[in-house]
């Protein structure tokens, strides 16, 4: 740049509205450590922010290849934030294999920070570059704005007296990173420091190294040239409130517990570990003290009948899974649906069929969770639609479960369940109440036990083993109405497959109308979501209506029974477009139900929707 | 504490009794064990409204209906895993599971290996009549080689399982074996099963007169019995024989050879003396099954093959939970919600 004359350190402070950073590299390089920290970091600094991290099933995929990239993607901004971010202005690419898998995805003139050891010829290789290719250096790059250093060189350099073998110097180059991030968007390092200072308390010599690699990196930015902009990204203008970063796993997790502690409930979990699900069983193993009872099952049917088991004796019973479980446990939630107790199952959806895509996001069994049952046996399903709104659809669930005497599905997927946000958390106080239906006397005529006696829900009552005087038997055969004696009359078996259906019907008058989440109640497009496209959805819908566009969005979180209102209220809009990671399962439910002319958009990528994906399509739609 | 309250005292076997029909086929060794069931419930020392029955499919698994307790029929194979999820939940209860060969060796054996692994303190009986009945007459998982059967027109060609071997690999701590036609053995048996703490497997041969008929009537009929039968008892040798001459010697290690003691003169002291604890002999009396001498079957043995209490499943998690409680402190819901690190939004 001839004529310019930038002196030294002079760095120009830029602010910006929102920025999407993507850290990538090996299996190995701790992406998903540094993602999270700078994370933490940027939401207690107060920004909205949207987190995605993906990695590959494999633990440790061979070294240096596509295969074992792992991505941590962060979306933090000024303003509301609700999706990762379609495509990434900071790429940090550890290896040749990450700039490979993640170019794609930058956008034109952004930044990449490449860790030049790791563009060796072998990594280049590895990655699979032709020979003699060489994107540091050769013109394939142009439209980005690269800076390179040897991250792994300057941190061996930084510990070179630390007293450290080789691998645990080259463990700690993802600190350097993060320092050099946190230079770049002007962060604060107390916040890691602190961490790296309780996580390492017992090994001070690691701890050390990781701080002076963390300042190192932090440093080098203040000391070299190489940037020559430092971002800001100013606190977001969120609802006043006391927030914590959340991921849905974790959300689902206390969402339970707080809903077993209003029901007066102890929590039993039965699960049996699964990708994306396991972290459920593990954040609700951490709260023995609290009375939790996690029980790791032999399998997924065992899963499910531990806690048919323990919701039988009066406990709140969960299972969690994910679909190839779900899939198993099928006619044990038959049982549940006929015995009539309560039980809340959660599948945490990833790519189908078979194993599919562990690690990758889908929306592929709603109809599974709808249908997947043999006979007549509607339960209720809903959805949680964000990583924090977890919470509260896991807390629901366990409400009607209980107050209604019906397992309930939560469907929430690998998206949700590992992407985090901030969550302007509840007070405890705030929280509904959850009432059991014991029942710990006779209530038919002479003293008579009739188990399945209803109330105006069409609710049975809960009777527990060890309820003096009331001992009885239930079962998976066919029941007389009232008595639940074994019955194989046909009258009979109509009547109550008619009543288990009106059951669950009726659960519709104890859930919320649906109403636009964002447009009017009228419009020439409703946009049709459930589930975890909310995010993209709502911002494309807002920045279309902005932009002029009559166009509404409606978020489903009942799938089964839908609100009330919904058929009324399709009837209000001109078309409506149903967009979901699957091909179209809610779709046809709407279109069966309604018989409304819904068009379906459909991906099954195991990635979730870009905000310009579904802004396109609606465009297309309005024209 | 539990206390046993007057009218737990004053019950009768007609209170465990439930107003269904019972509707198992004439002849058929369910009832005997219903009965005998039934017979011991008023003194087994336990609250009626704290006995759980869980069964899964089969004929054997229509025994919850019958009895006036707590009861669930459940799917084909699950009962032990959901008596597991009772049983944790709540440990109080006394838990019987009641299953058949195909509903426990077949489509349930993997939650049969892991209750016993895990060993809750219920107790597992396994009605076994070595066919399945309930689907009319295929062959299961114990009928024996070659048996001719719906499925196996020509023979089966599988071997069958052995289920107190099975037990014993799956590391029961308690496993034992009795019979429907012997009422006072089968009496003695469930007891010393309510009574051990810990998973107690009781494998109960039981005569399906359709299907299967006579299967086990050389252990009972009163010519073969003496032969055939090999009871029990522990700290006894093991006798059996027309009239008792026979005994058991064990040899050279884990070699075991039929003997007529009176005849050679061997004291019964000098003959295998019977020890619930040993597990190594446990293994050996389950393998009297493939066991012969000059042709001649080595008796069946009768009564608890091996009792050797361990840690229980559910004590062990409430002393977790009391020991975490107790260091740790129970969190209050707010700090759980709020986590560790929170911000204010002014």
């Amino acid at each position: 740049m001839s004529g310019s004359n930038i002196t030294e350190k002079e760095t120009v402070k830029e602010e910006i509205e929102s920025v999407v950073v993507r850290f990538s590299g090996d299996s190995g390089d701790g992406m998903q450590l540094t993602g999270m920290q700078f994370t933490d970091t940027a939401a207690l600094f107060g920004n909205d922010l949207s987190t995605f991290p993906d990695y590959p099933s494999e633990i440790r995929a061979p070294i240096g290849t596509v295969a074992g990239v792992s991505g941590f993607q962060v979306h933090f901004g000024s303003k509301e934030i609700f999706t990762p971010g379609d495509s990434f202005d900071v790429l940090v690419a550890m290896n040749a294999a990450a700039l490979k898998v993640d170019l794609p995805r930058l956008k034109n003139g952004g930044i990449i920070l490449a860790n030049t050891s790791g563009f060796d010829k072998k990594n280049l290789g590895l990655a699979k570059y032709p020979e003699g290719a060489d994107p540091l250096n050769d013109s394939s790059l142009d439209n980005y704005i690269v800076h390179k250093m040897d991250i792994s060189k300057l941190t061996k350099e930084c510990l070179a007296d630390s007293g450290l073998g080789t691998k645990e110097i080259e463990r700690s180059k993802n600190m350097f990173v993060l320092g050099l991030l946190f230079w770049m968007f002007d962060k604060p390092l107390e916040h890691t420091l602190k961490f790296i200072e309780e996580k390492f308390a017992k090994k001070p010599e690691i701890a050390n190294a990781n701080i002076k690699t963390l300042n190192a990196g932090y440093n080098y930015c203040e000391s070299t040239e190489i940037f020559i902009t430092r971002f800001k990204v100013s606190p977001a203008k969120l609802p006043s409130g006391v927030y914590r970063n959340i991921t849905g796993n974790h959300a689902t997790a206390i969402g339970l517990v707080a809903a077993a502690e209003k029901a007066g409930l102890p929590l039993f979990l039965g699960s049996y570990p699964i990708t994306p699900a396991s972290d459920i069983l593990h954040e609700l193993s951490k709260y023995k003290a609290n009375g939790v009872k996690t029980f790791q099952a032999e399998d997924e049917i065992a899963g499910i009948c531990s806690a048919i088991g323990a919701s039988y004796t009066g406990s709140l019973a969960v299972t969690t899974t994910s679909g190839p479980g779900m899939a198993l446990k099928t006619e044990a939630a038959g049982l549940a649906t006929m015995l009539e107790i309560p039980l809340v199952i959660i599948n945490v959806q990833r790519g189908g069929p078979s194993t599919g895509l562990p690690t990758k996001t889908e929306q592929s069994d709603l109809l599974m969770a709808m249908h997947g049952r043999h006979g007549e046996a509607p339960l209720v399903v809903l959805a949680a639609n964000s990583p924090s709104d977890c919470f509260s659809a896991a807390f629901e669930a366990s409400k009607i479960s209980i107050e209604h005497m019906t397992p309930v599905i939560l469907l929430t997927d690998g998206y949700i369940a590992n992407g985090s946000e901030p969550w302007r958390f509840p007070n405890e106080e705030s929280l509904n109440s959850i009432k059991p239906n014991f029942l710990t006397s006779p209530n038919g005529s002479d003293g008579q036990i009739l188990p399945y006696k209803r109330d105006e829900k069409l609710v049975r009552p809960w009777i527990i083993p060890g309820t003096k005087g009331m001992e009885h038997r239930i079962g998976g055969l066919e029941k007389e109405n009232e008595t639940g004696n074994v019955s194989y009359n046909h009258i009979n078996h109509e009547l109550m497959v008619n009543i288990r259906a009106e059951k669950v019907n009726k659960v519709a008058d104890y859930i919320p109308q649906a109403k636009p989440d964002s447009g009017k109640e009228k419009a020439k497009l409703l946009v049709l979501g459930w589930g975890s496209t909310y995010g993209a959805i709502k911002t494309a819908v807002r920045e279309l209506i902005n932009e002029g566009k009559d166009v509404a969005h409606i978020h489903l979180r009942f799938i089964n029974p839908f609100p009330k209102n919904l058929g009324d209220l399709l009837k209000n809009y001109d078309n409506i477009l149903v967009p979901e990671m699957n091909k179209g399962q809610l779709l046809q439910l709407i279109r069966a139900k309604y018989l409304v002319d819904a068009k379906g958009y459909s991906k099954v990528q195991g990635l979730p929707f870009t905000t310009t994906e579904i802004k396109e399509k609606i465009k297309e739609m309005l024209s | 504490m539990e206390t046993v309250t007057e009218q737990n005292i004053k019950l009768t076997s007609k209170d465990f009794s439930s107003d269904q029909e019972v509707k198992w086929c004439p002849g058929c060794g369910d009832y005997s064990i219903l009965k005998q069931a039934q017979t011991i419930f008023p003194d087994i020392n336990v609250p009626k409204e704290n006995i759980v029955f869980i069964s899964g499919i089969g004929c054997s698994s229509r025994f919850t209906y019958y009895m006036d307790t707590f009861g669930m029929h459940s799917i084909h194979g699950r009962a032990a895993a959901i008596a597991s999820g009772v049983k944790a939940a709540n440990p109080e209860l006394s838990v019987w599971i009641v299953s058949g060969d195909g509903d426990s060796f077949s489509i349930g054996g993997n939650h049969l290996i892991h209750a016993l692994r895990k060993n809750f303190n219920f107790n597992y009986l396994v009605f076994n009549n070595q066919i399945y009945s309930l689907t009319k007459g295929q062959y299961s998982p114990t009928s024996e080689k070659s048996k001719v059967t719906k499925s196996t027109p020509y023979g089966s060609i599988e071997d069958p399982f052995n289920p107190a071997e099975l037990a014993l690999g799956a590391n029961a701590s308690f496993v034992s074996r009795t019979i429907d036609r012997d009422p006072k053995h089968m009496q003695a048996v469930l007891k010393r099963a309510n009574d051990f703490k810990g998973a107690s497997f009781v494998e109960i041969y039981q005569n399906c007169p359709v299907f299967n008929d006579g299967a086990f009537f050389i252990y009972t009929d009163k010519e073969t019995k003496k032969e055939e039968a090999l009871l029990l008892e522990n700290g006894k040798p093991l006798i059996f024989g027309q009239n008792d001459e026979k005994g058991i010697l064990i040899l050279d290690g884990i070699k075991c050879k039929v003997v007529n003691y009176k005849e050679e003169g061997i004291s019964p002291e000098n003959l295998w003396i019977h020890d619930e604890k040993n597990k190594t002999k446990a293994f050996l009396l389950s393998q009297f099954i493939n066991m012969e001498q000059d042709g001649e079957a080595f008796p069946r043995p009768f009564g608890v093959l091996y009792a050797n209490e361990r840690s229980v499943y559910e004590e062990s998690m409430v002393n977790q939970i009391i020991a975490i409680k107790e260091r740790k402190g129970k969190t209050p819901l707010g700090k759980i919600l709020s986590g560790d690190k929170t911000w204010v939004i002014a």
